[in-house]
């Protein structure tokens, strides 16, 4: 029975060391960022590869969801007379929780999971010891610029999402069920708020793209240096970004609700 | 007048928490010479060139690189340190993403400001002293296990060190891409002038060529001299290792219980 | 790929990025139809407000003219006060008429204003003194059950 609690206590441990241990490579991010915004087409290069090449899987799914989402909504709210709602309900879920939130899933799959295999895998390969040799620091060279390129990507990523999420919505809600354009648009005008709906969500995925860049970075910076230890970080970087997203989702909306 | 004395090595001790790998290490690093140091697996042969290149921190005991104590140094003056040192990783350790080419010109283009031109030149004129100038076009997937390394020796001397360190040089390579190697680290080493520290447990090649050797083992120099003393020495350790003998201060057998009692006879 | 081609997709997905925040602002916000600049307060008393909440909108014939700024309780009455923005353009009586209604059978409740006919108008941190009550259901059902309980006593 001791052991059992021991085990978890030492796994506590771990997590609170591994905690502190992010954090404190963020704040070298921080202090490393001047070094690396002198060079800023790395930063770009980077944009590229988490922001550009994520475009077809968020259009996609973002187009899809605002489908499910009107489909959905109709069936519901014509129960009460009020189909024309359905706007109103396409974009106030997109814009205040499923845009944001889904685009971070999204890209703690595509992205982050990428930027901690290459980072595991150039600390195997010894890459980034080379480079710290050749007096190049790897934060400076390697984990700002994708950090910054995760942070601005991730509220562009997400504004898409919600953007195409809404005409998918539009899609099916008006020329397939018949709902009246007219009072969709200005249904959904008149109950979307900019400095409240539109501005809380794009906070919500700017945190959203700090907390999953950093962990993509830590797991991948962290790895231990083999084949499986690089899988593995892989792996823990889905399941920490996608609990750490949805977690603070929930303390993010209770924040801005209480507001 | 330079000194003489590039790396010295007083007292070091070194060990991570649960193991002690040095105890106490004493070494000299002569300005031209080809040093080698030599030991099993496992004795830390390599944490003594992450330690000169200031990458860990000693325990005890220090390292001094061209007059200045490394662990002493904060971040600028590692780095200070480190251009002044090219390191071959046991791997070769090129940058995937990055061509041949790219990968030589880094440091180049990292730590000073020179015109395309110019850095095209020294690319190609350092891939040529590694017989690789025509390859400068792939990319390291492309390249076999010997030509990655002369690739990597090739960018760890662009900016032309005072000290270059080779881990494990020579392992994994078959024996053309092996004297290859070999001839490269001394003719490299005495046309820059440099001091190369060559890791590594290939007896043959090293004995061949180096001008000093230090063994490791147990945390300390168990031995050290010029190749010729060497092979004279009476030391068993020694003998064992150069003669490949499979039992002798090194045991065959990790500790284990009387292999009767593990029988259950 | 080389730098040019690059840029040139990075600057197609920030592009893209601001087209569809921008089209978040207009086509679905209401950064554009809310010009609700300059208002001016009001204050109103309830002696029960039901499910009004603030930001809650101030129609007037059923166009939007203000919104709800803040509720808060007064202890020395007992009753609740509101303040509302009205946007600047919109005058209203002096005797102006205040209701809580509700939008739909279950939908949100909100503050509609019935002009008067006094000549004069409202001013800045004015009350309306004349309000009337949010319906609680509650209460409208034990007060039918009330009425069908003396009724039937009578009936007696």
């Amino acid at each position: 029975m001791l052991t059992f609690f021991e085990n978890i206590g030492r796994g506590l441990r771990l997590k609170i060391t591994r905690l502190g241990a992010a954090t404190r490579l963020f704040f070298t991010i921080i202090s490393y960022s001047s070094e690396s915004f002198k060079r800023f087409n790395l930063t770009i290069r980077e944009i590229y590869f988490t922001g550009v090449l994520s475009l077809i899987i968020i259009i996609v799914s973002a187009f899809f969801v605002g489908m499910v989402l009107g489909l959905q909504g109709y069936y519901t709210l014509q129960k009460y007379g009020s189909s024309e709602a359905i706007g109103v309900l396409v974009a106030l879920a997109l814009v205040r929780e499923l845009g944001p939130v889904v685009t971070a899933l999204l890209f703690a799959g595509r992205a982050g999971t990428a930027i901690t295999a290459e980072i595991g895998l150039m600390k195997a390969t010894e890459q980034l010891s080379a480079m710290e040799m050749m007096a190049v620091s790897p934060v400076a060279r390697i984990v700002a610029p994708r950090f910054w390129a995760g942070i601005i990507t991730m509220p562009l990523l997400a504004s898409i999402f919600s953007m195409v999420g809404i005409i998918g919505g539009y899609v099916v809600a008006v020329p397939l069920i018949g709902v009246d354009e007219g009072a969709f648009w200005s249904q959904m005008q008149a109950n979307v708020d900019f400095s409240y709906d539109i501005v809380n969500g794009f906070i919500k995925s700017l945190v959203f793209g700090i907390a999953c860049t950093i962990i993509a970075l830590f797991e991948g910076y962290d790895a231990p240096p083999t084949a499986e230890g690089v899988s593995r970080a892989t792996t823990r970087t889905v399941v920490t970004s996608s609990l750490a997203v949805l977690g603070l989702d929930f303390v993010l909306t209770s924040f801005m609700l209480s507001v | 007048m330079k000194k003489d004395l590039i790396v010295s090595i007083k007292d070091l001790a070194f060990g991570y928490a649960e193991r002690q790998i040095h105890r106490k290490i004493n070494m000299n690093f002569h300005r031209g010479k080809v040093v080698a140091i030599m030991g099993g697996s496992g004795c830390g042969k390599t944490t003594i060139l992450r330690l000169i290149g200031g990458q860990i921190k000693p325990t005890s005991g220090q390292v001094e690189v061209d007059g200045k104590i490394v662990h002493e140094q904060g971040r600028k003056g590692i780095y200070e340190l480190r251009r002044k040192m090219g390191m071959l990783f046991q791997h070769g350790a090129l940058f995937s993403d990055l061509s041949v080419y790219e990968n030589v010109a880094f440091p180049i283009r990292e730590h000073t400001d020179l015109n395309e031109a110019v850095i095209k030149d020294l690319v190609l004129m350092k891939l040529n002293a590694v017989g690789l100038r025509g390859a400068h076009n792939l990319m390291p997937t492309e390249l076999s296990g010997g030509m990655a390394r002369r690739v990597a020796l090739a960018r760890a001397v662009a900016l032309d060190p005072d000290i270059i360190m080779y881990d494990e040089p020579f392992a994994g390579l078959d024996p053309i891409s092996m004297g290859v190697i070999c001839d490269l680290i001394r003719t490299l080493n005495d046309a820059l002038g440099a001091t190369s520290i060559i890791v590594t447990h290939d007896v043959t090649e090293t004995f061949a060529f180096a001008d000093y050797i230090y063994f490791i083992a147990d945390g300390i120099v168990a031995a050290e001299g010029s190749p010729s003393d060497l092979k004279k020495s009476q030391l068993p350790f020694v003998k064992q290792f150069i003669y490949s003998e499979k039992d002798g201060p090194v045991p065959f057998h990790y500790q284990a219980n009387e292999y009767i009692s593990d029988l259950g006879l | 790929m080389d730098r040019i081609k690059l840029d040139a997709w990075v600057g197609i997905f920030v592009a893209l990025g601001l087209i569809a925040l921008m089209g978040l602002a207009m086509k679905v916000g209401n950064l554009t139809s809310n010009d609700i600049k300059t208002t001016y307060v009001v204050t109103a008393n309830f002696e029960n407000i039901g499910g009004l909440k603030p930001r809650a909108p101030v129609k007037s014939a059923g166009v939007v003219v203000g919104r709800v700024d803040s509720i808060t309780f007064d202890t020395k009455i007992y009753e609740a006060i509101v303040t509302m923005s009205i946007d600047e353009r919109y005058v209203f009586p002096k005797d102006t008429f205040a209701n809580i209604y509700t939008a739909g059978l279950l939908g949100e409740q909100y503050i509609g204003l019935e002009a008067g006919g006094d000549p004069e108008n409202l001013v800045a941190f004015d009350k309306i003194s004349q309000t009337q009550d949010a319906v609680v259901l509650e209460k409208l059902i034990s007060q039918f059950l009330y009425n069908q309980a003396s009724k039937e006593e009578e009936e007696k």
